[in-house]
């Protein structure tokens, strides 16, 4: 009993070394989604191209998806935009474009530029469907299953590890179950 | 005038000007007084999910610019504090509460330093008991004991 009060110290040191040295490698702003698990909240926003259509929740269930929150103003989507240019191309699964918090007319404009990848654009200037989807930046991405629930959210931009390691995996098995679903 | 004086108005001036906290200027008129201090109060106790250091009124990141004009709508709305608290959490999780609540997941935040207290105040009993505990049986002096001992004063003495 005397013995182990003795090494008492030197556990607790252990045990809090070892979360404190953890706690170095996690990234605070890798934060977990609160809408894990739950359909995509209901909206009725803009179609971006046109002002008359209107676009819902229920225009991007069906499918395994994702959907993308982007903005003219937003740096890190530049970044992203040739890497979803090069997904759309691979054909693999809809991307929804949020343009979040921007304007029609440079949000139109830059798609012309770099291109669109996006299967749908919804045009979304208050960022009511960003404080409904739990967006703290952009980009962030969130991947969608074929029932319209939401699977994972990405915050960050998209480049080929994160696709591959992370991504794409969770895509791939999304797209399976849907396949096994549908068959049976 | 002497060192010590600058210093401590030093450090007095440092508290004073803490008082005075910059905030973003929102042109939102709150429908009265009431609703205006409730919605600042619930503001300020939630966390911007961006500067995740800065509360919703002292961040002036977009995102908590949208999240505190819904928190002052809300209140004008008469949505009780548990509404807009629920409407937050809904979407950003627990992580924008800067006070967590209680739920099992938490227990150790809440109830951990309660738990090293009694922790402490048992090991402290336990070793003042013990200490007790020697003490006594140090006191007790035997014949033979104090025979011992004058048997070395003695031999003490005739060095």
């Amino acid at each position: 009993m005397k013995k182990f009060i003795l090494f008492l110290p030197l556990v607790t040191f252990a045990v809090l070394g070892y979360f404190l040295y953890k706690g170095l490698f996690l990234n605070p702003q890798q934060l977990d989604s609160a809408l894990i698990g739950k359909p995509i909240p209901a909206f009725e926003l803009q179609k971006l191209e046109d002002e008359n259509i209107k676009l819902t929740n229920k225009d991007l269930i069906g499918k395994v998806s994702m959907i993308n929150v982007w903005g003219t103003w937003c740096p890190s989507c530049k970044f992203e935009h040739p890497y979803l240019m090069k997904l759309e191309a691979q054909n693999i699964l809809p991307i929804y474009g949020i343009n979040y918090r921007d304007e029609r007319k440079a949000a139109l404009h830059e798609l012309k530029v770099v291109g669109d990848p996006y299967a749908l654009n919804i045009f979304d200037p208050m960022g009511k469907l960003g404080v409904d989807l739990g967006v703290y930046g952009a980009p962030e991405t969130f991947i969608i299953d074929h029932n319209g629930i939401i699977q994972y959210r990405y915050a960050g931009p998209i480049a080929e590890p994160v696709w591959n390691n992370t991504l794409l995996p969770i895509i791939q098995k999304l797209q399976q179950q849907a396949k096994a679903q549908g068959a049976s | 005038m002497k060192p010590w004086i600058m210093a401590l108005l030093l450090c007095v001036g440092t508290f004073l000007t803490g008082q005075a906290i910059a905030t973003p200027v929102d042109t939102y008129q709150f429908k009265n007084q009431a609703n205006q201090e409730r919605g600042l109060k619930l503001a300020r106790s939630m966390r911007c999910p961006q500067c995740q250091n800065q509360d919703l009124v002292d961040s002036n990141s977009p995102v908590a610019h949208d999240l505190r004009i819904q928190v002052f709508k809300m209140v004008d709305e008469g949505k009780s504090d548990e509404q807009i608290v629920q409407y937050m959490t809904q979407r950003y999780g627990d992580f924008v509460l800067y006070k967590p609540r209680m739920d099992p997941k938490t227990y150790i935040l809440w109830w951990g330093p309660l738990g090293l207290l009694i922790c402490g105040v048992i090991v402290i009993g336990l070793l003042v008991r013990k200490q007790r505990a020697n003490k006594t049986t140090s006191e007790a002096f035997t014949e033979s004991d104090e025979e011992a001992l004058k048997a070395i004063l003695k031999s003490d003495d005739n060095k």
